[in-house]
C-alpha cells in the first residue's frame, strides 16, 4: 500500500493565529482528526515541529555553508509538521488534507514516500541503508 | 531514501482545476467545473473512508441494512452529477449521509402505499429533518417496539464538526461489521459484503480482487441483503451470549480476505497485495473498536508478520519463493515490529492466553524473529503447533506441525505423522499433503515416491505460479538407476 506525507506549512500569520487558539481546543480538533486516522487504519506516523524561531538554518547558497537562526526570513511557508499515511491512492490522502484540522492561511502539501525498494538494490549505500532499516523497523 | 526523488505524486496536481485538489478550495466561489473522472476518483476516495460509517449510519436510521445500502449506493451516484457541476462539499460525507436519509425517507414514502406503518415513519421522520435537520430519534426499529434510546439525535456539535456522533458511530461500524458477517449468510456473500459496506470497496473492484465476474458479485451481494431481511438479522450489537462466537465470524472473514491476498487460490498471480492490505485495514479498524478482544489483536498480528515477507515471496518473474529461500533482508521490518507489537497485546488483554489467530502470529513471530531457517526455533514452532493443534484441531494444522517436526527431528517423525493424516483421509484432494509428503521423501531419498506425491500435488494444486514449482522439483529429482 503506498504511503504518502501530508506536510504542514503555515505562514507567520497563520503560526500567530495557531498559537494564540486555546490549547485545549486545538488538541481535541487535532486528537479527534488523529483518532480519526487511527479508526480508520491509515495512520502509520505523525510528527509537530517545535517553534521555527528555536530553529536554525543552513543556507547553502555561498561557498561554505552559511547557519543563520530561525526563523527563515524571507521564507512565506514554515514547514510545521507531518503525517505519514498508508492509504490506497493519492485521491485518499488528499481527501484526509481535506478534513485536517486547519487554520486560515496554512497549507498542506502530499507527497508519495516512496519505498527503498524503489531504488537501486545492488548500489552499495542502497544496501547498507537496508540493513539500517532492517536493523531498526524503518522500512 | 532521503531527498533526490521526483515521484509522480508530486508534480501531478500541477493540473489545477482538472484534479480533485481544485476542488478543496471552494469557498473562493470558483466552482471549477471538474473533469467527470477527477470527480469520480474523489467519490471513491471519500467512500472508502466513510462508507462504514454513513452505511452503519443509515442503517441505524433506518433500522433496515438493505435499504442503508441502497439509499447509501444512490447517494453516491448522485454525488457524481452533482459534485462534477458544484464541486466537492465541504463535507462530502455529510453531503453523501443527508441524500442517503432523504432518498431513504422517500423509499419510506414509496413504501408507505402499501403499508400505514411506513406512512407514519415517512411523516415522522420528515418533520424530525424540517426541525432539527439532525438525524431524528425514529427508525422501523422504534416503530416495531424496540428502544429508541438507540436513536438519539447527532448533529448537536459544530458545523465543521463530524456528520456523526464520535461515540455512536462506533458502534454502528461494528454493528455492521456483525450484520455483513452475519452467519446466516454464506462465506462468500460476508466477504463480498464486508468489503463493499466495511471496506468501501466497489463490486467490480472486488471482482477484480476475486477473479470472478462483477455481475457475480452483485448477485451475491443482492442475494445477501435479501437473506439479512428475510432472516429478520436486527442492525445491532449481537446480545452478549453470542458475541463470542459472532466475533470469531468476523475475524473469519477478514482472516479469508487476507489468505485469498497472500496466496491467491486461483489465477496467475501468487500475491494480490491490495487485498491482503485491506484486510489489514478492516482489522486495524476492528482492533481501534475492540482494543480488549485479544484474538482482534492476534488476527493483526498474524496478518502484518505474514505481509511482511511479500516483498521476499516472489521472484523476478512472479514465481513463489519459499520461506527456506526467501531472502530476509527484504522482509518489511515496520510490519515486522507492528507484527510483534501486535502479538504483544494479544497476549496481555483479556487474560486468557493465546486463541488459535494469537497462536499462528506467535508462529509467524519465531520465523520474522529468526535470522535464517537454521537459526529459527524449530522446538518452540512445534510446540506453539501443538498448542493450536488443541485450541483449533485441524488437518492442516498437524501438516504444519509435521513440516516443524522435519525441521526441529528430522524427516522420519514427520513422515510419520503426515502418513496418519493420508490414512485418515482428511486432506484428500488438497494439494498440500502431497506436497509435504513429496518434500520429506525427498530428504529421506525415496526419490520414486517423493516424485509420485509431488506430481499428485501439482494435479491438486489451483495456484498455476505454486504449480510450475511443484513440476520443477519432481523433474528435478534423480532417476532410479
Amino acid at each position: 500500500m503506498p504511503k504518502f506525507m501530508l506536510i504542514m506549512r503555515n505562514t507567520d500569520e497563520s503560526f500567530q493565529q495557531m498559537i494564540s487558539t486555546p490549547f485545549d481546543e486545538m488538541l481535541e480538533k487535532v486528537g479527534r482528526f488523529n483518532e480519526e486516522l487511527i479508526h480508520a487504519g491509515v495512520l502509520v506516523a505523525a510528527e509537530g515541529l517545535d517553534d521555527a524561531n528555536q530553529g536554525v538554518v543552513v543556507d547553502y547558497s555561498g561557498e561554505t555553508p552559511v547557519v543563520t537562526d530561525g526563523p527563515y526570513g524571507e521564507t512565506k511557508e514554515l514547514f510545521g509538521g507531518f503525517y505519514l499515511l498508508e492509504v490506497a491512492s493519492k485521491d485518499e490522502a488528499v481527501e484526509w488534507a481535506r478534513r485536517m484540522p486547519s487554520i486560515p492561511g496554512s497549507k498542506c502539501e502530499i507527497r508519495r514516500v516512496p519505498s527503498i525498494d524503489e531504488f537501486p538494490q545492488d548500489n552499495e549505500w542502497v544496501v547498507r541503508e537496508r540493513a539500517w532499516r532492517e536493523r531498526t523497523g524503518q522500512l | 531514501m532521503p531527498g533526490g526523488t521526483t515521484s509522480p505524486g508530486g508534480t501531478a496536481s500541477s493540473g489545477g482545476a482538472t484534479s480533485p485538489e481544485g476542488a478543496a478550495a471552494p469557498d473562493g466561489g470558483q466552482a471549477a467545473r471538474q473533469t467527470v473522472e477527477a470527480v469520480w476518483r474523489t467519490v471513491e476516495a471519500v467512500w472508502r473512508i466513510d462508507a462504514a460509517r454513513i452505511v452503519g449510519a443509515l442503517a441505524r436510521f433506518t433500522g433496515d441494512f438493505a435499504l442503508a445500502e441502497d439509499v447509501a449506493q444512490e447517494a453516491v451516484a448522485e454525488a457524481l452529477v452533482a459534485w462534477a457541476e458544484t464541486g466537492v462539499p465541504r463535507s462530502p460525507a455529510g453531503w453523501l449521509l443527508t441524500t442517503g436519509r432523504r432518498r431513504a425517507i422517500d423509499a419510506f414514502r414509496r413504501r408507505s402505499a402499501r403499508d400505514d406503518r411506513y406512512a407514519q415513519l415517512a411523516h415522522q421522520l420528515t418533520e424530525g429533518q424540517a426541525s432539527s435537520g439532525a438525524m431524528v430519534p425514529a427508525g422501523r426499529a422504534a416503530l416495531d417496539g424496540l428502544s429508541a434510546a438507540s436513536f438519539t439525535p447527532t448533529s448537536h456539535q459544530d458545523a465543521d464538526d463530524l456528520p456523526w456522533d464520535p461515540d455512536r458511530v462506533h458502534d454502528d461500524v461494528l454493528a455492521l461489521m456483525f450484520t455483513a458477517c452475519h452467519p446466516v449468510l454464506a462465506p462468500q456473500a460476508r466477504v463480498a459484503l464486508t468489503l463493499r459496506v466495511v471496506g468501501g470497496l466497489s463490486s467490480a473492484e472486488i471482482a477484480r480482487a476475486f477473479l470472478v465476474p462483477t455481475p457475480t458479485v452483485q448477485a451475491r451481494i443482492t442475494r445477501a441483503k435479501k437473506t439479512i431481511a428475510a432472516a429478520g438479522v436486527p442492525f445491532a450489537l449481537p446480545p452478549a451470549e453470542d458475541r463470542g462466537e459472532r466475533l470469531g465470524a468476523v475475524l473469519s472473514v477478514l482472516y479469508v480476505i487476507f489468505t485469498e491476498g497472500s496466496t491467491a487460490t486461483t489465477g496467475d498471480d501468487l500475491l494480490r497485495p491490495d487485498l491482503a492490505f485491506e484486510a489489514i485495514r478492516l482489522t486495524r479498524m476492528l482492533v481501534a473498536l475492540l482494543p480488549g478482544e485479544a484474538e482482534v489483536h492476534g488476527l493483526l498480528a498474524l496478518c502484518e508478520l505474514t505481509a511482511a515477507r511479500f516483498p521476499a515471496r516472489t521472484g523476478p518473474d512472479g514465481e513463489p519463493v519459499l520461506l527456506t529461500d526467501q531472502d530476509r533482508g527484504r522482509w518489511d521490518r515496520a510490519a515486522v515490529r507492528r507484527g510483534l507489537a501486535a502479538l504483544g497485546r494479544a497476549s496481555t488483554v483479556g487474560g486468557r492466553g493465546l486463541g488459535p489467530y494469537g497462536l499462528q502470529a506467535a508462529i509467524a513471530a519465531c520465523h520474522a524473529r529468526a535470522s535464517s531457517v537454521a537459526a529459527t526455533d524449530w522446538e518452540r514452532i512445534v510446540l506453539l503447533y501443538e498448542a493450536l493443534g488443541r485450541v483449533a484441531p485441524s488437518p492442516v494444522v498437524d501438516l504444519n506441525r509435521a513440516v516443524a517436526v522435519a525441521m526441529a527431528h528430522g524427516p522420519l517423525p514427520a513422515l510419520e505423522i503426515v502418513d496418519a493424516l493420508a490414512a485418515g483421509g482428511h486432506l484428500d484432494g488438497s494439494h498440500l499433503l502431497p506436497t509435504v509428503r513429496g518434500e520429506l521423501l525427498t530428504r529421506l531419498g525415496r526419490t520414486a515416491q517423493a516424485r509420485a506425491d509431488l506430481e499428485q500435488a501439482a494435479r491438486l494444486c489451483t495456484n498455476a505460479r505454486e504449480r510450475a514449482i511443484l513440476l520443477r522439483k519432481a523433474a528435478a529429482l534423480p532417476t532410479p538407476p
